[in-house]
């Protein structure tokens, strides 16, 4: 009867999003009065470790070559899971794998999936509702699910991260995909060779830019008050579309949808496709020359002013910050 | 080859959003309603140049939905689709949309099953993945590149930290991204050919509601911007520290 978390290691480390989803599913397990076990493919020890601090009372760890990134096969292994361990409430992080895997599981299952939720389900007897962003971001919808087993998938930050003692237990197990038809070859895989930065949808610090910068040539002073916060660094559409920056920094609609604790839009005007991909950060500092540039309309705090006199101006308000704080 | 293109029906994307009925419904009054942007952007566009390549024969809009959606369906004729089949039903939520697009596909086999990578009204992704579900049949997510040889798709689509290029046998099913295709708008020709594409209409089947919305609430936008002087960006930074918390 357990709640079920979908765990996944991305470079060497637990992703973040799964370590929120074990959190998210002890604090269920605990309103349920069930226990939380964590499903993970090639854990180390010390990754392991990591997935019991931060609250699976069992770790279903399995050692499988062919369990590659194909819906198919991961779907497979979690459906096995789940009938193992009879559970009722299955876990994903909204993600790009999570968005993959868990409505095919939905599918399989008959099991009810809401994907995006943001808040922890209200149980009370036969009711069960999770909060989910709609909209785009505009507004919030609650859904029922009348399935009994349940597919919650938790858009990632939406709860800071803790982490307590490791009380876990660790089960090694077979998976069989003997059954399953897999017919996605992986050809090649491309890395966006960012070393050393926290990816965009884990990101807690975003700084992002737009055309204002006027060139590629113009971001080192981007980069700099990125750096001086441990910031990752995004872009606005247009400035990927015109190759100033890689596509995988484009930030909006079309491109990543992020809500970090911080987000500093420089230089960009906040388009109504721009907003829907950035408007769930929980603050938002605007710079702009512009003063009606609608993005202010958006903004906890807004500075009018030539973004090329103010960055310089900002990061060393920052570096001295940092300093102070040491 | 065949093609099938699920597209949904959502208000345009600066339309007001408002509810009704205490809060349980959208209030459609004054709003425009287009084609889901990824469905047809990406989704149909490539459809059609696959098409236009002579790579497909048939390139078919399903859309699950009542009959005020059929503008929106004439919509993704004019711009070429050869065919529409709507299923007459509102579409309760994703599973069962996802699963009356299977039953058709089912009947009349497609090799490909095309979609949008979400909605812009519900963001749930997890229409693709569903059929794909309901079908056993292979789901590629977040395509930004598709290209047919003879009975193979080879696929471009993004991963954690990047991307990679995948192959597989048709059929299989594949949400689409930025950088499928781009947008095009109908030209007047289009538009008057679609008025006598077929656009079939079937009742749906055994519908199955896994989920329900109960009610909306409209997200408070943020009320007050700060606005800080550029020669004072200390204050910024403690702000940023003592009332916001973020740094």
């Amino acid at each position: 009867m357990s709640v079920l978390v979908y765990t996944e290691i991305n470079k060497g480390r637990v992703k973040k999003a799964s370590l929120e989803c074990i959190n998210y599913g002890a604090k269920i397990a605990e309103l349920t009065g069930t226990s939380v076990t964590a499903f993970v493919n090639h854990a180390n020890q010390e990754q392991l470790e990591e997935i019991g601090l931060a609250g699976a009372s069992k770790i279903i760890s399995v050692k499988n070559d062919a369990l590659k990134s194909d819906s198919m096969l991961l779907s497979a292994a979690m459906e096995q899971v789940a009938k193992l361990e009879k559970s009722k409430i299955i876990i994903f992080a909204f993600d790009v794998n999570g968005k993959a895997i868990a409505p095919r599981l939905s599918a399989k299952l008959k099991a009810g999936l809401v994907s995006g939720a943001v808040d922890y389900p209200v149980i009370n007897g036969d009711s069960f509702e999770v909060n989910k962003i709609v909209f785009s971001g505009k507004a919030t919808a609650t859904y029922q699910i009348n399935s009994d087993i349940k597919i919650i998938a938790l858009l990632p930050n939406s709860f800071p991260l803790s982490s307590g003692q490791n009380n876990s237990t660790i089960v090694d197990l077979d998976i069989d995909l003997s059954n399953v038809n897999s017919k996605i070859i992986i050809k090649e895989i491309k890395s966006d060779n960012v070393v050393g930065m926290i990816p965009l949808p884990e990101a807690e610090l975003v700084v992002s830019a737009g055309r204002g910068l006027k060139g590629p040539e113009n971001w080192g002073i981007v980069e700099d008050l990125a750096s001086s916060l441990g910031a990752t660094t995004a872009c606005s559409r247009p400035v990927a579309d015109l190759h100033w920056r890689p596509h995988h920094e484009h930030v909006g609609q079309t491109g990543v949808a992020i809500r970090p604790n911080l987000y500093i839009a420089i230089g960009i005007s906040g388009a109504i496709q721009h907003l829907a991909g950035v408007n769930g950060s929980k603050t938002i500092v605007v710079i702009n020359n512009d003063k009606d540039a609608p993005f202010f309309k958006s903004a906890d705090y807004g500075v009018i002013g030539d973004a090329f006199s103010i960055l310089p101006k900002l990061t060393s308000a920052i570096k001295k910050f940092k300093q102070n704080q040491n | 080859m065949k093609i099938l293109v699920a597209i949904s029906n959502v208000p345009d994307t600066t339309a007001k959003i408002q509810f009704t009925e205490g809060n349980t419904q959208f209030n459609t009054a004054g709003v425009t309603f287009i084609i889901n942007p990824y469905d047809e952007w990406y989704a149909l566009v490539r459809a059609l140049e696959l098409k236009e390549a002579n790579l497909a024969e048939q390139v078919t809009l399903i859309h699950v939905g009542l009959i005020d959606s059929e503008a929106t369906i004439r919509k993704g004729l004019a711009l070429g689709a050869d065919d529409a089949v709507r299923i007459d039903s509102a579409g309760p939520d994703a599973f069962s949309v996802a699963e009356q697009i299977a039953n058709y596909a089912k009947s009349n086999t497609y090799d490909l099953i095309l979609v949008g990578k979400e909605t812009i009204n519900f963001n749930g992704s997890s229409v693709g993945g569903l059929i794909a579900g309901v079908l056993d049949l292979p789901f590629v997510s977040l395509a930004t590149k598709l290209d047919i040889n003879s009975n193979k798709a080879t696929i471009e689509h993004v991963i954690d930290g990047g991307s990679q290029i995948v192959e597989c046998e048709l059929p299989l099913v594949i949400s689409c991204a930025k950088g499928m295709a781009e947008q095009r708008i109908p030209n007047m020709r289009g538009i008057m050919a679609a008025r006598t594409k077929p656009l079939t209409v079937i009742s749906a089947t055994n519908q199955t509601n896994l989920t329900s919305i109960t009610s909306y609430v409209l997200n408070p936008g943020r009320t007050t911007c700060k606005m800080m002087n550029e020669d004072n960006l200390d204050e910024l930074v403690k702000l940023l520290h003592t009332e916001a918390k973020v740094i």
